[in-house]
């Protein structure tokens, strides 16, 4: 393999969009989840919600400052290791990315300020529209970013000029170009549930935390409401997921058939396609080794008649094939994870119609451990439709390999090296803080300003062994009260 | 009725640095004013002065880029990987300075230590990176069939440098001068004491980068009536009408002196902000109408008419309301900030 600077910016590119994406699949979720919360405190006054509110809004506040770090070096990108392509396509992508900063970067990073530190600013009722402003903010911006990423899949409404250059001819054909409503459903359906999945898991992580402690709980506290919150959302969300992701399949296949293959494993186009559970595609022998196959099906699953003819790799020249490793095991991973999704959803409904969710400690590990799932199956589907778009960047009318800024591979290297050290740093802290917060927990995370070596003895912290070791070694905490940026 | 698109969002983007640069600018001041703080505290309220703002300052960033990229997205398309590596450094540091603000205040300890460096280290870098990319975009782009042509480290140069160090003293005169609008007692007083410092740097580097530019940039100096490549020669018919550019910077740095010196809290920030919308027009002068200096003007770096139509509709309508939400904020947050009066979600 060599190591030129196409491939180099290839994995720097899949690097830092991988990373920046885990953030808002998270984020939109969650701000909605925040709306609903204060909506909810301001409606019963239930200070139960505010808790959850300020304990959730901590987690938002980390993970939204990665997510537009990290956005921003993608803004860059484009440009830096990318020029060919917007120098082709600028006059077409562009307008689609400049509205999703006029529209919603802007929207969200300014109401972002009152929403953190406005509580004693502005009223309730101001504070809770900025927080739905921020709601709506990180929906604009999955709207703008799917539609430009959906119209390079599906590209329509422009025309390409003598010199190479794209103009649009119709701006609706390409803002609403084929995938893209599919795709934008299957996007937030996909965030919404990955945020379900992460409230749920600390929520019953804290229940089950109460269990081993043999603490008594009688009727609600605050995990409780989040649990069933999230498993009420998961329950009724991954299943129409399934229907929305199977909505975009359809749409792949009509437009992309050559992804369709590689997703599927298909080398050879013909009617009745078998059902690949698993194999190992070879695009060197064009085949799957170790293939455990279902016949009779596959057309089946594609809804599509079985006398229907189905477009396999073998369609294409080699050149022209995507490489099939990533789309077909990243596919078989997102569906696994949609299934065990359906299921944590289904369990939960029959335990919650049963009044058993609190007393099911297998539920509430099962919980636990689907916390990432979200994102995993967010990288996976995201890297089956990026590399299922391959080798094109432009889907049919612009290669990859003609998108590349004229860089030199020793500068590309240099800096995915640094990107991987700098995001490394960042991640490892972020995670740490984050999962910190979700050990905590919304009643612990209540007490705050108050310094934590302040907390009075008694309270569960105080009792917890991470909290034994001196605060602070360099500065002395301010008094009781004093509430400095760093607590 | 015709409109001037490609001039009109040339503008636009020139107006969005602008902002960018005297927004952002004060954040990163801050940063790099941070390791002449005494103690956590006064560091503590440096950064509450501006946690609710600076995620929206930073966005005009966002917006210079994303609106080159989409109204000239051939400039884009050369001009980055021109500063391929300025802008990689750029980005780490805005990285590392913009997590700091929450890491900070998460972590304990060593963490917290580290995440203090991070933020002025990231700001001091990010201006640094800066000021790389303006000193090679007044340098000029070396650019064949519509693409880079230059050199990776065309940006690196003893020009650039001073821009660079120019950039660091104005950032740290605009950070100082919003503490002493922002802060009291004895971090207004150290405000006070750093804005001095760095008004000070900034007249002699804002001096040096101007003969600098003359001497090393004959171009420029043609724009500003001096010929200066045999012997000297002045044209005071092109040097009058632009005097008022210069004189508006003196008269900045006039205004941070003396009204410092007089007690006031806020015309010293106004006196800064001044300064840099000299500085911005007097470079503006030199490469305009140029794009990507001095290959491509803003006509020939254009995106398609119809781009520029669909951006200008929704420009229209957003732009105010941007300005509008953005003005509100700085209205909920204003005031002084203290040690009792900082906040945090």
């Amino acid at each position: 393999m060599d190591f030129d600077a196409l491939l180099l910016s290839r994995l720097q590119f899949a690097f830092t969009v991988a990373f920046h994406i885990l953030f808002p699949a998270f984020t939109i979720g969650l701000a909605a989840y925040l709306a609903v919360l204060e909506g909810l405190w301001l409606k019963t006054r239930n200070e139960a919600f505010k808790t959850l509110y300020l304990f959730w809004v901590k987690i938002f506040a980390l993970s939204f400052g990665m997510g537009v770090v990290s956005g921003v070096v993608l803004s860059y990108q484009f440009g830096t290791n990318w020029s060919e392509f917007i120098r082709l396509t600028g006059g077409v992508l562009g307008p689609l990315l400049a509205y999703e900063v006029l529209t919603a970067f802007f929207l969200e990073a300014s109401f972002l300020g009152v929403m953190l530190f406005g509580w004693k600013k502005v009223g309730p009722k101001l504070h809770f529209a900025s927080t739905v402003l921020v709601a709506v903010g990180t929906s604009i911006s999955a709207f703008w970013i799917l539609s430009a990423n959906s119209w390079m899949q599906t590209p329509q409404g422009h025309q390409v000029l003598a010199d190479g250059t794209f103009v649009a001819v119709d701006w609706m054909k390409v803002i609403f170009n084929p995938s893209f409503p599919s795709r934008l459903a299957h996007m937030l359906l996909a965030a919404f549930i990955t945020t379900g999945l992460v409230v749920g898991a600390a929520s019953a992580f804290h229940v089950l935390k109460d269990r081993a402690r043999g603490v008594k709980t009688e009727g609600w506290n605050e995990s409780r409401i989040s649990l069933v919150m999230a498993i009420g959302l998961v329950a009724v969300l991954a299943p129409m997921q399934l229907f929305v992701g199977h909505w975009s399949g359809e749409v792949t296949h009509k437009y992309q058939p050559s992804k369709t293959a590689a997703l599927e494993g298909y080398w050879e186009t013909r009617a009745d396609q078998p059902l690949h559970l698993f194999g190992i595609p070879d695009r060197e022998a064009q085949k799957n080794h170790f293939q455990v196959s279902i016949p009779g099906v596959g057309n089946m699953i594609q809804n599509l008649p079985r006398d229907e003819v189905i477009t396999g790799l073998d369609a294409y020249a080699r050149e022209d094939q995507p490489p099939p490793f990533i789309p077909f095991f990243g596919f078989r991973i997102m569906v696994g994870l949609g299934l065990l999704m359906i299921g944590l959803g289904a369990w939960g409904a029959w335990l919650l119609w049963r009044r058993k969710v609190f007393d099911s400690p297998w539920f509430l590990r099962f919980c636990v451990v689907m916390g990432p799932s979200g994102f995993i199956a967010v990288l996976a589907g995201w890297m089956v439709t990026e590399v299922g778009r391959q080798p094109w960047v432009v889907y049919g009318v612009l290669k990859t390999r003609d998108a590349v800024s004229p860089v030199i591979t020793s500068q590309v290297a240099t800096s995915l090296l640094a990107y991987i050290v700098v995001y490394s740093i960042v991640f490892t802290a972020g995670a740490l803080f984050i999962l910190r917060l979700m050990a905590e927990g919304p009643v612990a995370a209540r007490t705050e300003p108050a310094p934590r070596s302040r907390r009075p003895p008694g309270t569960p912290l105080a009792s917890a062994p991470e909290n034994s070791s001196p605060d602070d070694d360099d500065t002395p905490d301010g008094p009781d009260g004093l509430r400095g940026a760093t607590s | 009725m015709t409109l001037d698109l490609p001039l009109i969002w040339a503008g636009l983007i020139a107006v969005a640095v602008l902002l960018y640069v005297m927004l952002d600018g004060f954040d990163l001041g801050i940063g790099i004013l941070f390791p002449f703080a005494r103690s956590k505290e006064e560091r503590d309220v440096m950064m509450n002065t501006i946690a609710p703002v600076w995620d929206g300052n930073e966005t005009w960033l966002v917006l210079g880029g994303g609106g080159l990229l989409a109204a000239f997205p051939l400039a884009y398309s050369i001009l980055m990987p021109a500063f391929y590596l300025p802008i990689l450094l750029m980005l780490a540091g805005l990285i590392l300075r913009g997590v700091a603000f929450e890491f900070r205040f998460r972590a304990r300890n060593k963490g917290r230590r580290f995440w203090t460096q991070m933020f002025a280290g990231g700001s001091i870098l990010t201006t640094v990176a800066q000021g790389f990319v303006l000193g090679g975009f007044i340098q000029g782009v070396t650019v064949r069939d519509d693409r880079f042509a230059g050199g990776q480290f065309d940006w690196f140069t003893p020009y650039t440098l001073l821009v660079s160090a120019g950039l660091v003293a104005g950032y740290a005169l605009l950070g100082g001068a919003w503490l002493m609008l922002k802060t009291k007692d004895n971090l207004h007083g150290d405000a006070r004491r750093w804005t001095g410092w760095a008004a000070l740097a900034t007249t002699i580097l804002l001096a040096a980068v101007s003969v600098a530019t003359l001497l090393i940039h004959p171009r420029v100096a043609a724009r500003w009536g001096f010929d200066l490549g045999d012997g000297f020669a002045l044209e005071p018919a092109t040097l009058l009408p632009l005097l008022p550019i210069p004189l508006l910077g003196l008269a900045g740095l006039a205004l941070v002196w003396i009204m410092s010196q007089r007690g006031s809290h806020g015309w010293p920030f106004v006196g800064a902000l001044l300064v840099f919308l000299s500085g911005y027009l007097g470079l503006a002068v030199g490469f305009a109408p140029y794009m990507v200096p001095y290959a491509l003007d803003f006509r020939q770096a254009a995106a398609p008419d119809n781009a520029l139509g669909l951006m200008i509709v929704g420009t229209a309508v957003i732009l105010p309301m941007i300005l509008g939400y953005t003005a509100w904020v700085y209205w909920v947050f204003r005031g002084k900030i203290d040690e009792e009066a900082g906040y945090h979600h």
